[in-house]
């Protein structure tokens, strides 16, 4: 393996053919459902291999058609519902990743401001919530939100619900967005308050202080002068939270009724049809794909530091 | 006074939000399956209504076959899939660290497949695994070689394979972060006295870096046991039980089998197998750490 050593000193082309190769690797397969996503399926049957196609954007058509304003000449029935899903997948990660940001960073500031407990105590916390799989919290979520977390529609309040929204039987947690959004605030919550931890204790002091002599009160002088001054921690610990709430799948599986399923779902449950149509379904995973992939070209710098503030800074 | 009372309970109010959702969403859940693990607990009762059954719940888990199977696949993927994903991760950033133009560039599209959802991933790979439209088999029958049954006769590997395409890139940019933040001065002394490349690399480099190669490591041992939407889109744990991982047979034991007492009992045995990786790992790293700071003042004290 002498070959590290040339190419230390003087940048062999193997080494660029290298990074070649490891960006072909890593980007090919998002390029190649990419292509296939403008394929008719005839085009992917026959196997016409590479770029010699007519590219069409059909298959997202199907995907999305319950949502488009027009009807679809090569569509009889409507049978993907993607709009829909695609709507509540925005709703869930959207108010889920506004929540989470809100929530972890208030907590942030007073364990950092107020000296609770001390940083090993939360990056702790978060190692041992990073621990617990989905499919752990799936058996007790799924017995919580259907039978234990519900107000009974005898109750004034219950029956309000059932009166104003219809349905039946005792209205529950399950089923609801709401309680998609509170599982995946608790996932992520701990992991938000510590990046963001990390960014409030650089805040200098005095700058607090000099915003209470001017008579503000605790609450302003955290929205009005520690949350500009964090936004790049924001930034980073909103992408992590986003993501998470967008891809996740399993949990949103088991508590989505009819009316709340979220993208991920759907794909599963065309993927086990027999008769796989791969334009439509690789149409279907672009557009799920692609405001993770937004958020990477354009924020790559914050994704990074979320990453490695957890293991190289300790 | 009045002022001071309300310094007192601010602290409090800015954390009660996230006390409650903590306690709410993760606590009391963590709490309801391990009560619920010791009981014979089907979805249409609630968890008051159910028998209890004492460890029944263990002890059939222990002495069905398939759970150690499942238990079996489960640890093969997580250990092959870390040490691979190790080796080539740090190789390439030992052979990346030099001031490259468009470095940046670089690691933004190796990230590009982490951030991606898990069931896309698991689309494109069932896609390129196609028996004849995938790449793979397309690529060998066009070098005039048999194709491979990729997803059935060799589905843990294809399994594997995808999983080490999708998260090599993380081990690789953490050890890079940890390579560029090495004191400059330790490699400086080392090139002066002559140390060829590779005796950097073996005595310098991977000795400062291992404490956060061991988190790393730790880091993606932990997510490779929660793998599960890849292995689901791609095989759904099949063909038989080759590629069903302990995630993918909780949640089937759930909404398949409907046994949710059996589930919960299984979800415990997999929390208590990260626990005990977790807490060992985490009394090495400290050890390490200790060995190091003892070498650093017997060094101190030679001087």
């Amino acid at each position: 393996m002498s070959a590290v050593d040339t190419t230390e000193r003087r940048q062999h082309p193997a080494f660029y053919a290298l990074i070649v190769m490891l960006i072909v690797m890593s980007v090919g397969p998002i390029l190649l459902m990419l292509s296939v996503s403008f394929k008719l399926n005839v085009d992917v049957i026959s196997g016409t291999s590479g770029l010699l196609f007519m590219p069409t954007i059909q298959n997202y058509e199907t995907a999305l058609c319950d949502v488009l304003p027009y009807e679809l000449d090569h569509l009889d029935f409507c049978g993907l519902k993607f709009g829909g899903a695609f709507v509540n997948s925005l709703i869930i990660a959207l108010v889920s990743t506004v929540l989470t940001l809100i929530i972890g960073c208030m907590a942030a500031y007073a364990l950092v401001r107020f000296r609770f407990m001390g940083r090993d105590t939360v990056s702790g916390t978060t190692l041992m919530v990073r621990m617990v799989p989905p499919a752990v919290l799936l058996v007790p979520v799924f017995g919580l939100w259907n039978n234990e977390f519900c107000i009974s529609k005898a109750d004034w309040l219950g029956g309000l619900i059932r009166d104003t929204f219809g349905g039946r039987g005792d209205v529950c947690l399950a089923g609801t967005h709401s309680g998609i959004i509170i599982i995946y605030i608790a996932m992520n919550l701990p992991f938000v308050i510590w990046i963001l931890q990390s960014f409030i204790v650089q805040v200098p002091r005095q700058l607090e202080e000099a915003a209470r002599m001017d008579g503000a009160g605790p609450f302003q002088i955290f929205f009005k002068v520690v949350l500009p001054l964090i936004k790049p921690g924001l930034a980073a610990a909103a992408i992590f939270t986003f993501r998470i709430a967008w891809n996740e799948y399993l949990l949103a599986s088991a508590l989505s009724d009819r009316d709340t399923k979220t993208v991920p779902i759907l794909i599963v449950n065309n993927m086990s049809e027999f008769n796989v149509e791969w334009g439509v379904i690789m149409a279907t995973g672009m557009l799920l794909a692609i405001p993770p992939i937004i958020f990477t070209l354009f924020a790559s710098r914050q994704i990074i530091t979320g990453m490695t503030a957890g293991a190289v800074k300790g | 006074m009045n002022v001071a009372t309300y310094n007192k309970t601010t602290p409090y109010l800015f954390l009660v939000p996230a006390l409650i959702i903590m306690v709410l969403g993760l606590l009391y859940p963590l709490g309801y399956m391990v009560y619920g693990s010791f009981r014979d607990w089907s979805p249409s009762q609630s968890l008051g209504e159910s028998e209890f059954i004492g460890l029944g719940n263990y002890i059939t888990l222990w002495n069905d076959p398939s759970f150690r199977e499942s238990v079996g696949v489960t640890l093969k993927f997580a250990v092959s899939v870390v040490s691979v994903e190790m080796l080539m991760g740090v190789g390439l950033a030992l052979l990346l660290d030099r001031n490259l133009r468009g470095m940046s560039l670089l690691r933004t599209l190796f990230i590009l497949p982490m951030m991606i959802a898990p069931v896309v991933v698991g689309l494109i790979w069932r896609y390129m695994y196609h028996p004849t439209l995938g790449v793979f088999n397309k690529t060998l029958t066009g070098i005039g070689l048999d194709s491979v049954d990729w997803l059935g006769q060799h589905a843990l590997l294809s399994v594997i394979i995808a999983d080490i395409w999708q998260w090599t890139p993380f081990i690789f940019i953490l050890s890079l972060a940890a390579l560029q933040s090495l004191p400059r001065s330790a490699l400086e002394a080392a090139r002066i006295d002559g140390a060829t490349g590779w005796q950097q690399i073996i005595h310098i480099k991977l000795p400062l870096m291992m404490p956060v190669l061991i988190v790393t490591g730790l880091l993606r041992l932990i997510d490779a046991f929660k793998v599960l939407e890849v292995i689901l889109v791609m095989t759904e744990g099949g063909p038989g039980l080759s590629t069903e991982i302990l995630a993918l047979r909780i949640s089937r034991t759930a909404t398949e089998f409907r046994e949710l007492g059996v589930a919960a009992a299984m979800s415990n045995y997999l929390l208590l197998m990260l626990l005990t990786l977790t807490v060992f790992m985490l009394v090495y790293n400290r050890w390490l750490e200790y060995l190091a700071q003892r070498a650093m003042t017997v060094a101190k004290e030679e001087d």
